[in-house]
């Protein structure tokens, strides 16, 4: 299949950085393009010392010293690089090699790990138990990591379940599972967050000093299971990693 | 072989350049707030400009070295002494044996830098010194110092022929000031990819306006409060990376600058960015200070930086000369 050459649009992130930006919206097409486009850049530009793939848009952080030595006199370091940005942007990229993984979360919705899974049913009209089985039955996809070490953004939720953010950030357990919007998504660690939770993993999904500490990245897609409070601590105890590959 | 941390401060932390390449996992890049003057520290003691040094905010921990050393403060004065007598930023000062470090009253600026000779014996965390307290990882047991930790120095040379008796020497020789103070000047910006969003009459306020620190700000950022400005497109921004020195407009228009802990990305439209060369002195002013914003260009951000560079290179070679001399004889 050939792909289309996605229309961007490029601006300074400042003096040491510059952003791809495909425009302001969350499409599953276009986030795939972008996690590509991050690998395929991060492999062919010389003094980027690293990329941030998001939503709809790449982020690409350079060593402004480096560049301006590599850059014709008189040429701006953001005009140079995006010079040859826009070429790499050109070049089709192949449709194969393609690893996203299906990454299996257990999360226990009960009372105790969910405390605005109430207030979501009510203002949703529905029962706990339909935004809880409209929550699992959907398989998602990682958008972007952010916000906080090892925080996926992962979406599309059902519309019969999206919810706002808080108003006022409120103290949220490790392991909690939100949804701010038509997004979903699990705190790795405690912390304050806007996001109405739902339920909890057992999971460990930060770990410092794994070789790669975020158990997801950008690209996975995420099946989520219901399980039961004693299964929960089970599992937390047994400190079982996902049925995925962390490496 | 030690730095002992007698008494505690309120947030010290080991810091480097930060750690780039995580980013992508949302491990932000941290790093020293003011890096101009934590390169300028390691740069007196004959550091690689990326070594470990200790980010020392007021009121601050009190050190006690085991071992003679030389070592050096660059940032804010917040008095500091050695066994009782002040000594002055910007030198490498030699420090005898069972010295003692201490920080009495916050002078100005916001942040002091220590650099050790040699560095920290500490190992990294994702190729970084630098500590990550959301992570509890990096730096010295990914949190801010106690007291009675212990940091190994990673010596490489024996200073005790240098010191004989004296308790402290201050070297005779001094970097430039790295800092302007708490009123640094103009603080130049670059136009956003939101800018344009702004009202005209906004516009006109960043540059005209003087905005407030407030007591909201941090390692992670400062929010300011000035009159609110206001924006002509009210679209939700879909997160997307954000940088130090990103000035993001919130719902209710005040700003926000983000600093060296900001979160990898965000969602707010971002009206601007502070230019390289002068995170240092924003790096350095604290709530209650106020800061003049003026817009830039490109051009004038990378000359900037550029002479900022090169004043780097010019101190580290004269520096690196003078200690080589100094302790060779």
């Amino acid at each position: 299949m050939k792909l289309n050459i996605q229309s961007y649009h490029i601006f300074p992130l400042g003096d040491a950085a510059m952003t791809i930006d495909y425009g302001n919206i969350i499409e599953e097409s276009i986030n795939r393009e972008v996690i590509k486009r991050a690998k395929q850049l991060k492999n062919n530009l010389a003094a980027v010392s690293e990329i941030i793939p998001a939503y709809s848009s790449l982020t690409i952080f350079f060593d402004l010293l480096k560049i301006k030595k590599l850059a014709p006199a008189n040429t701006l370091a953001f005009d140079y690089l995006k010079e040859q940005v826009d070429q790499l942007l050109q070049q089709p990229l192949d449709e194969e090699n393609n690893e996203e993984r299906l990454m299996k979360i257990p999360v226990c919705y009960e009372e105790g790990f969910s405390k605005d899974l109430d207030q979501t049913a009510s203002s949703k009209n529905i029962s706990r138990e339909e935004v809880v089985s409209l929550h699992y039955s959907k398989i998602y996809r990682v958008y972007m990591l952010g916000f906080l070490p090892g925080f996926s953004y992962m979406g599309v939720v059902s519309d019969s379940i999206a919810m706002p953010r808080k108003s006022h950030p409120q103290h949220v357990a490790s392991g909690s599972v939100g949804i701010a919007g038509r997004q979903t998504g699990i705190y790795p660690m405690a912390t304050p967050g806007g996001w109405q939770i739902i339920g909890r993993t057992p999971l460990k999904l930060f770990e410092a000093n794994a070789h790669e500490p975020s158990l997801f990245k950008a690209g996975d897609s995420v099946q989520f299971y219901p399980i039961s409070k004693p299964d929960f601590y089970e599992i937390q105890n047994s400190s079982l990693s996902a049925e995925g590959d962390r490496g | 072989m030690n730095l002992r941390i007698i008494k505690g401060g309120v947030l010290d932390t080991v810091q480097d350049m930060g750690r780039t390449g995580w980013q992508h996992q949302g491990i932000n890049p941290g790093g020293a707030m003011d890096k101009l003057s934590a390169q300028v520290a390691n740069i007196l003691v004959g550091n690689d400009r990326n070594e470990a040094v200790i980010e020392i905010h007021f009121p601050a921990s009190s050190f006690f070295f085991e071992q003679p050393t030389l070592i050096s403060l660059c940032g804010a004065d917040f008095s500091a002494s050695i066994n009782g007598d002040e000594v002055p930023l910007l030198h490498p000062i030699l420090v005898s044996k069972y010295s003692i470090l201490q920080f009495h009253e916050s002078v100005a600026g916001a942040r002091v830098y220590l650099a050790v000779h040699g560095g920290l014996n500490l190992s990294k965390w994702l190729n970084s010194y630098s500590t990550n307290i959301k992570a509890a990882a990096g730096g010295h047991q990914g949190r801010a110092l106690q007291k009675d930790d212990e940091i190994g120095f990673r010596l490489s040379k024996d200073f005790c022929p240098f010191i004989n008796k004296q308790e402290f020497i201050v070297l005779p020789w001094k970097a430039g000031n790295t800092w302007t103070g708490e009123n640094p000047g103009e603080i130049f910006v670059l136009p956003g990819n939101e800018w344009a969003w702004l009202t005209e009459e906004s516009k006109e306020k960043i540059n005209d306006q003087l905005f407030v620190i407030t007591i909201q700000s941090d390692r992670m950022g400062y929010q300011l409060s000035g009159d609110p400005l206001s924006v002509t497109n009210s679209e939700e921004v879909v997160s997307s990376g954000v940088n130090f020195g990103t000035i993001q407009i919130l719902p209710d228009g005040q700003l926000i600058v983000l600093m060296a802990d900001h979160q990898t990305t965000g969602g707010y439209p971002k009206i601007g960015h502070v230019i390289s060369a002068h995170h240092h002195a924003l790096a350095q002013m604290k709530p209650g200070n106020t800061i003049h914003f003026r817009i830039t260009d490109l051009q004038t951000a990378e000359e900037l930086f550029l002479k900022q560079e090169q004043h780097l290179l010019q101190l580290q070679n004269a520096c690196a000369f003078r200690l080589d001399t100094f302790i060779k004889i």
